[in-house]
């Protein structure tokens, strides 16, 4: 059997997505109620009935008529690529917008479904829907689904069996206004008495085409020789149809047009009872959450709340992930009898996977927090209330959605820049992303804010160091702005969609697929790094140091204080030689001015692969080092022992405005178009981290 | 007047839409375009933003944009 290749189309917050999900029953795809959201078409495979299905997923567009990026993405697929059907998804509870949609698909003359999802909402608030006489109106079949509750999505598969297998197109009876029809009427008929064709369409589909300026269609009439003849004919028939309109625009009649014949489809076919005037439940919750003088400090306290309940709620299982760790090292540790696999092992893997690990209660609170921002619809009116604010800047209120996404993942953050139109627009943002902390950061913030505040100070540090690398991006951006990206902003019209509680099951996917490929990251791209970071912290030896010390320790006999210190000496030498040590000590005076030491130098280069490296790095580094205190192992204790307040902060300054990790860093150099982009990344924010972090550490130092 | 003109509650329907084709495009797949009912629902703080409804669909526009729609009060 054939697989059958299925698109589906839709406006944003349809849910084609959650349809999909619900269709495949599998969860790996990400829903929010925000358009923007799927970003790059997903695909998925599966069996029904023993029919292979394919399934892409667009980006949710208004119009395919390609404003913005990720609506060029969804036009293009549409027009150019191989597939069998479309299923157009529709919210029932907006059917009239979204039937506008719908008249631009039945356009491409394709084997087509109408999946008017979220039937449950539209049934609770009195909405009454003939699906018969829409089917009949549109000469596509049409079907009720729910996905969240399931409801329909077996019919709906069935009817994209037997449509697929079906070879006739039902035309549709759609019927344009009075004199447009008349046109249409005279047209057809020349092509008719003409016995002109062209590829499968009728003489009524040309005629339309015609009308409506289609430029393909001109392009392909431009050689026939009928156009001498049809000329004068259209002509005419435009300057009938502009009197009547008032207006020369044909994309204005058409727009007219349109909206008249969703309208007219939705007058016939859907029944509410509800009453007209009764405030909906969107309507009370948008007079809070977006007043004019609530909605902004509402906004900042849910921020706040989020970060302290990161910080507070995460502090509890990272103990027992911490002592865990701790006891599995040892264990491991004395079992072991070899000593360079012991300290690989020990030092090198769980040190570095364990310190990773730590952070995973953190990252997920945080995600949960995201992703409730985004599936309630909450993210849109916050675009809204801080368009203005951000306008100021050079940034459109959509980039907020990129740039709260980058709190959690960078990667994303840079996909969902595509929602923007205007490439300035896109490139400011993308390049002001990295300031916005990613999820990777935290794990240092926390491990420092830990080490030199107290418990009840963490959590607002934590908000302070979020807030201003937002700001130093806002900042950033309009001087990007005024002197690189001059020129127009796009407008901004965006769609608030309603408020839906936030679904349990999608919420816990979403995290529950964040969670794991963090996971899975510390077990297979950290654990490796740790490998790699060990073996250039252990290698190559030193066995003439060694030497030297084991004679100087035999000579020290019972003196056990100096034989501790001089082994402690021993070890740092040693580390000092090796391969990690050459590193960061080749690049200590490029860090010195920032009061760094080449341990931290190490840790922030071996940070451009992954943050999460940084404390990895450090944990190896310190563990293998410890000249301190034998007594603590822990790492927040050996910070505070080695490193002074001012530079711990310019640490943090320098980590939160540096290069994102390397995956972000290709799909930075993918989206902005190029890598020399990546290297104006590199550059601009080096010079930035460079600059901030220095005037961190000697102001610093100057107060204390 | 001008659809940035209007207070919050207001109803009005639109008379013209003034402005280049593209925006005019985003719009009418909003199902805003001339004849159109709407009611303003908020406003954001310097009325930097605006929020209309237009049948049943809740629409954010920046002042600059909703100065560019023409409108007659109800």
């Amino acid at each position: 059997m054939n697989a059958i290749k299925i698109v589906l189309a839709g406006q944003p917050n349809v849910g084609k997505s959650m349809l999909i999900n619900a269709m495949s029953s599998s969860n790996s795809l990400k829903v929010g109620n925000f358009s923007g959201v799927t970003v790059e078409k997903t695909e998925i495979c599966f069996e029904h009935h023993c029919h292979k299905l394919e399934m892409v997923d667009l980006p949710g567009t208004y119009s395919i008529r390609g404003y913005s990026q990720e609506e060029k993405v969804a036009h293009n697929y549409l027009l150019n690529e191989e597939y069998d059907v479309i299923i157009n998804v529709l919210d029932s509870t907006h059917l009239q917008r979204n039937l506008l949609l719908t008249l631009e698909l039945l356009k491409l003359n394709k084997k087509m479904i109408l999946a008017l999802n979220m039937a449950d909402e539209a049934k609770k608030e009195g909405i009454e829907i003939d699906v018969a006489q829409i089917e009949a109106i549109t000469g596509v079949p049409t079907v009720l689904v729910s996905a969240s509750t399931g409801e329909g999505v077996d019919e709906l598969l069935e009817r994209v069996h037997d449509i697929a297998d079906s070879h006739r197109r039902v035309s549709s009876n759609i019927l344009y206004s009075n004199p447009i029809e008349e046109e249409i009427l005279k047209l057809s008929k020349f092509f008719n008495e003409r016995g002109f064709t062209l590829r499968d369409l009728s003489s009524r589909e040309i005629a339309i085409r015609i009308l409506f300026e289609d430029k393909d269609l001109y392009r392909e009439l431009h050689e026939e020789p009928i156009m001498i003849e049809l000329q004068p004919q259209i002509v005419a028939s435009l300057e009938h149809i502009y009197t009547h309109h008032e207006t020369k625009n044909i994309n204005d009649v058409k727009a007219n047009e349109y909206i008249a014949i969703a309208k007219g489809i939705r007058m016939e076919t859907v029944k509410c009872s509800r009453q007209k005037n009764k405030k909906t439940p969107t309507k009370k919750i948008d007079d809070i959450l977006i007043n004019k003088y609530m909605g902004v400090p509402i906004f900042l306290f849910l921020m706040w709340g989020l970060f302290q309940l990161t910080f507070e709620l995460g502090a509890i299982p990272m103990e027992w992930i911490d002592a865990g760790f701790g006891a599995f090292g040892e264990i491991v540790g004395s079992v072991i009898p070899h000593e360079a696999t012991r300290s690989l092992i020990v030092d090198g893997i769980i040190a570095g996977v364990g310190s990773v690990m730590l952070f995973l209660p953190n990252i997920i609170i945080l995600y949960i927090g995201i992703a409730l921002l985004e599936t309630t619809g909450y993210m849109s009116r916050v675009a809204f209330l801080l368009d203005g604010f951000f306008h100021k800047f050079g940034l459109h209120g959509k980039s907020f959605i990129p740039l709260v996404t980058g709190f959690g993942c960078t990667v994303p953050a840079y996909m969902s820049t595509r929602t923007l139109k205007s490439e300035k627009d896109r490139l400011i943002t993308l390049f002001i992303l990295g300031f916005m902390s990613c999820g990777a950061k935290l794990p240092v913030y926390v491990l420092f804010t830990g080490a030199f505040f107290g418990p009840e100070q963490a959590g607002n540090i934590l908000f302070v160091i979020y807030i201003a690398g937002a700001m130093l991006g806002l900042v950033m951006a309009k001087a990007l702005r005024v002197f690189v990206f001059k020129g127009e902003d796009e407008p901004f019209v965006m769609e608030m969609p309603k408020y839906r509680m936030p679904s349990l099951k999608l919420i816990w996917h979403t995290v529950y697929n964040k969670a794991k490929s963090y996971i899975k990251k510390a077990g297979t791209f950290i654990l490796a790094a740790s490998m790699l970071i060990w073996f250039a912290s252990a290698y190559p030896k030193q066995p003439l140091l060694g030497e030297k010390y084991d004679i100087q320790i035999e000579q020290a006999g019972e003196n056990k204080k100096l034989v501790s210190k001089l082994e402690n000496q021993l070890k740092l030498e040693e580390l000092e030689a090796s391969y990690l040590g050459q590193l960061g000590k080749f690049s200590e005076p490029f860090f010195s001015p920032l009061g760094f030491d080449w341990k931290m130098a190490v840790a922030l280069e071996t940070g451009l692969a992954a943050k999460e490296v940084v404390v990895s790095t450090l944990g190896v580094l310190y563990a293998v080092g410890d000249d301190v205190d034998e007594e603590s192992n822990s790492l927040i204790a050996q910070l505070k022992a080695n490193v002074s307040f001012a530079s711990a902060m310019a640490f943090i300054v320098f980590v939160m405005i540096y290069l994102p990790c390397l995956a972000a860093s290709m799909v930075f150099a993918k989206e902005a178009g190029g890598y020399k982009y990546l290297f104006y990344l590199f550059v601009f924010t080096t010079v930035t981290a460079w600059v901030f972090a220095f005037i961190t550490y000697r102001i610093l130092i100057k107060i204390l | 007047m001008k659809l940035s003109e209007l207070k919050k509650d207001d109803k009005a329907v639109i008379i013209k839409i003034d402005t280049d084709d593209m925006m005019k495009s985003r719009l009418v797949s909003f199902g805003v375009a001339k004849g159109i009912e709407l009611s303003v629902e908020a406003y954001s703080l310097a009325n930097k933003t605006i929020e209309i409804l237009v049948d049943d669909t809740l629409i954010g526009l920046r002042s600059d944009e909703a100065d560019q729609i023409e409108v007659e009060k109800i």
